[in-house]
C-alpha cells in the first residue's frame, strides 16, 4: 500500500484542522475515550437541541488517524438526530471492520469513507474507531 | 520414509545451513550480510517487501539451525521427559538436560541446579516474586526498583509490596538516562531486602552498572534480581562474576523460540524457596495429604515442560557462541555509533537516552517532530521497516520522561548500516509528506 492511500490529503488536512477542536461554551455531556496502547486520548463534548445534535467538538491528542477520524466524524454528525447518528456510527464501524458496505451506505458516510483503507491495517483500527465508540457512549448514556 | 533416509536429509540441511563462521580476512568484525543468509526470514520478501527488522528488543528472528533443531526434536525425539523408560522419553530427557547444561555454561553458573526453565522473563520474575517475595519479604522491608523497569519487573513487586506491606522505592535516572551513584546510594539502604534492576533499558538503551550496584546492595544486605531480557542477548554475562542472586531472561530475544525462558538463582536461595507451581514432575513422594518435593531444579518445574523450546534455546546459544558474544556486542556498538551519529544530525529528530557509547547498547528511542509515533511506525512499515512505537511496556518510565510514546529501533547481529540508511530515508519521506502533504 502507498503512503498516499492511507494518509490521504483529506486525512492530513483533518488531522491538522482546528475547526472542531475546541471546548463548547454550553454542553450537555462530555465523554473521554482513550487507547492506552497508542496514547490517543480525546474528549468529546455534545450539546443537544430539539432532539438533534446541535453542537459537537473535541479536545485531546493522538495520532493523525485518530485525530482526523474525530474531526471527520464531527463534520458528519453535527446537526443529525440521535437515531441517525447511531446508524452512521454503526455503518462506519462496519466499514473499518472490513465489511462490504452498500453504495448507499458509503454515500451516507460521505468523507468518512476515506478511512476505509484502515481496515487493511489491523494495528490502527483502534485509532480510527476511537471517536466513534466514544460518541456512541455519549449519545446512549 | 525410514528414519535413516530422514536423517540423511537433515544432515544435508545441517551442512548447507550451518552458521557461517566469520572468515579470517574480516578480523574481529561480523559480516551481517553473511549472517543474514542464516536467517530464512531474510531470504524471502515479507508481505511483498524486503524486510528491515529493527524490532529486536521485542523479539528476534531465528536462524535455520534453531528452526531445524526444533523440527528435528519434534520429528525424531519427542517424548515426555522424566516419565518413561522408553527410547523417546529417555531421549527427550537427555535433550532437556543438555539444554540446561548449555544454559549453565553460557551464563557460567556453578551448577545446572541453578537453571530453572520458565516460559519467559515475566514468568521467571513472578516465580521469584511469589516464591521468594511472598515468603521472605516482610512488613517494612523495602523493594528497590529502577524507574526504567519493564512492567514485568514492576507488577509482581507491586503485588508483593501490597500483600507483605513492604515498601516499593524507585531509583530515578539523570537527564541522560543513567543511574547515578548518588541515586543508588540514597535509595538502597539497610532496610532494602531486594533490588530489581534491568540490565539494559528496553526504552533508552542504557546499560546499567549492574556489577557495581549488586556489590553495593550486598554490602547493605539486600539481594538483587537482574532482568536480563535485554542483557544476555547482547553482552557476555557471567553470573558468578556479577554475583547476581537472580538473573532472568527470555529465549525469544536471543534467537530462540518463544515460550522458553530462564531463571538463574543461587542454589542456596532455591533450596529455601518453596515451589511456585505444584503438580506433576516436581515431587518425590505424594500421599493423600502431603508431598515431598523433587530436588533442584525439578522442584520449580511443575508439569510437562517445553522441551522443544529448551532444545531451540540450546541451538540459539550454539549459534551465538559460534559467532562470539564479544563480536556481537561490538557489531551492535558499531551500528549504534553510526545510527546516533546520523540521527543526531537530523533536526526534526529528538533522541532519548545516553549519548556516551560506553553506557548504552543498541536500543534507540526517538521522536519525529510533527508525527505521532504510531503514525510513523505505520508509515515506515509501508517501506518494509519493522520498528516499535508506544510506551514499550514501561509506562512509569515514559511518565517520568514526560513522554506519551516514542519510536524505538533495536539492533541485533544481522542488522547493517544500510538498514539504518534505509530507515533514515523512510523518515525523511514521512517527514516531508507530513509537512507538505506531498512526497
Ligand atoms: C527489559 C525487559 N524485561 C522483561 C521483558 C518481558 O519479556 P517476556 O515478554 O519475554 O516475558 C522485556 C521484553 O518485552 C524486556 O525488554
Ligand atoms: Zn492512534
Amino acid at each position: 500500500m502507498e503512503l498516499s492511500s492511507i494518509y490521504t490529503e483529506l486525512i492530513m488536512e483533518h488531522s491538522r484542522s482546528s475547526r472542531n477542536r475546541r471546548l463548547l461554551e454550553e454542553k450537555d455531556r462530555e465523554e473521554r475515550g482513550h487507547n492506552p496502547n497508542c496514547g490517543d486520548d480525546i474528549t468529546l463534548q455534545i450539546k443537544f437541541a430539539g432532539g438533534k445534535i446541535d453542537d459537537l467538538a473535541f479536545t485531546g491528542s493522538g495520532c493523525a488517524i485518530s485525530q482526523a477520524s474525530t474531526s471527520i466524524m464531527i463534520d458528519l454528525i453535527k446537526g443529525k438526530g440521535k437515531e441517525e447518528a447511531l446508524e452512521l456510527i454503526d455503518i462506519f464501524l462496519r466499514l473499518i471492520k472490513g465489511d462490504g458496505l452498500t453504495e448507499e451506505e458509503e454515500e451516507k458516510l460521505g468523507e468518512a469513507v476515506v478511512l476505509k483503507n484502515i481496515s487493511y491495517m489491523p494495528a490502527r483500527v483502534k485509532c480510527a474507531v476511537l471517536a466513534w465508540h466514544t460518541l456512541k457512549e455519549l449519545i446512549k448514556s | 520414509m525410514s528414519r535413516v533416509a530422514l536423517n540423511y536429509i537433515y544432515n544435508e540441511n545441517a551442512r548447507t545451513r550451518r552458521p557461517i563462521i566469520i572468515n579470517k580476512e574480516m578480523g574481529n568484525k561480523i559480516n551481517p550480510y553473511l549472517l543474514k543468509k542464516d536467517f530464512p526470514v531474510f531470504q524471502d520478501k515479507v508481505d511483498g517487501r524486503e524486510l528491515i527488522y529493527l524490532d529486536n528488543a521485542a523479539t528476534t528472528q531465528k536462524p535455520y539451525t534453531v528452526i531445524e533443531a526444533v523440527r528435528k526434536y519434534s520429528q525424531q525425539f519427542h517424548g515426555n521427559p522424566h516419565r518413561g523408560a522408553h527410547y523417546l522419553s529417555v531421549k527427550a530427557t537427555e535433550l532437556y538436560d543438555q539444554a540446561r547444561q548449555k544454559v549453565r555454561e553460557f551464563i557460567k553458573a556453578r551448577s545446572a541446579k541453578e537453571i530453572i526453565f520458565t516460559r519467559n522473563t515475566t514468568e521467571a520474575i513472578n516465580l521469584v516474586a511469589y516464591s521468594y517475595g511472598m515468603n521472605f519479604i516482610d512488613e517494612g522491608d523495602e523493594i528497590v526498583l529502577s524507574i526504567a523497569e519493564h512492567h514485568s519487573n514492576i507488577l509482581p513487586w507491586q503485588q508483593v509490596a501490597r500483600s507483605r506491606r513492604a515498601r516499593l522505592k524507585y531509583m530515578y535516572l539523570d537527564e541522560d538516562g543513567r543511574l547515578s551513584k548518588d541515586e543508588v546510594k540514597s535509595k538502597i539502604t539497610e532496610r532494602t531486602k531486594l533490588v530489581c534492576l534491568t540490565h539494559m533499558s528496553n526504552v533508552l538503551g542504557t546499560i546499567f552498572p549492574v556489577r557495581e550496584i549488586i556489590e553495593y546492595a550486598h554490602q547493605k544486605g539486600a539481594l538483587v534480581l537482574i532482568d536480563g531480557a535485554q542483557g544476555i542477548p547482547h553482552v557476555e554475562v557471567d553470573v558468578q562474576e556479577l554475583n547476581a542472586d537472580f538473573y532472568v531472561f527470555s529465549g525469544h530475544k536471543m534467537l530462540g523460540p518463544m515460550g522458553i525462558g530462564v531463571l538463574y538463582a543461587r542454589e542456596e536461595l532455591l533450596e529455601v524457596m518453596p515451589p511456585f507451581l505444584s503438580g506433576g514432575d516436581m515431587i518425590e513422594y505424594v500421599s493423600e495429604d502431603t508431598a515431598s518435593f523433587a530436588p533442584l531444579p525439578e522442584k520449580f518445574e511443575a508439569g510437562t515442560q517445553n522441551v522443544e523450546g529448551a532444545v531451540g534455546l540450546a541451538a540459539a546459544i550454539d549459534y551465538l557462541n559460534s559467532i562470539g558474544m564479544d563480536k556481537i556486542h561490538q557489531h551492535e556498538q558499531d551500528l549504534t555509533a553510526y545510527a546516533l551519529e546520523r540521527m543526531q544530525g537530523i533536526s526534526y529528530l529528538t533522541l532519548y537516552g545516553p549519548t556516551d557509547l560506553e553506557e548504552r547498547g543498541g536500543i534507540i528511542s526517538f521522536n519525529v517532530a510533527g508525527i505521532h509515533p504510531h503514525d510513523l511506525a505505520s508509515i515506515v512499515d509501508l517501506d518494509g521497516i519493522a520498528l516499535r512505537a508506544g510506551h514499550h511496556c514501561a509506562q512509569p518510565l515514559m511518565k517520568y520522561l514526560q513522554l506519551v510514546a516514542s519510536c524505538r529501533i533495536s539492533f541485533y547481529l544481522y542488522n547493517t548500516k544500510e538498514d539504518i540508511d534505509q530507515l533514515i530515508d523512510s523518515l525523511d519521506r514521512a517527514r516531508s509528506w507530513f509537512s507538505n502533504g506531498t512526497k
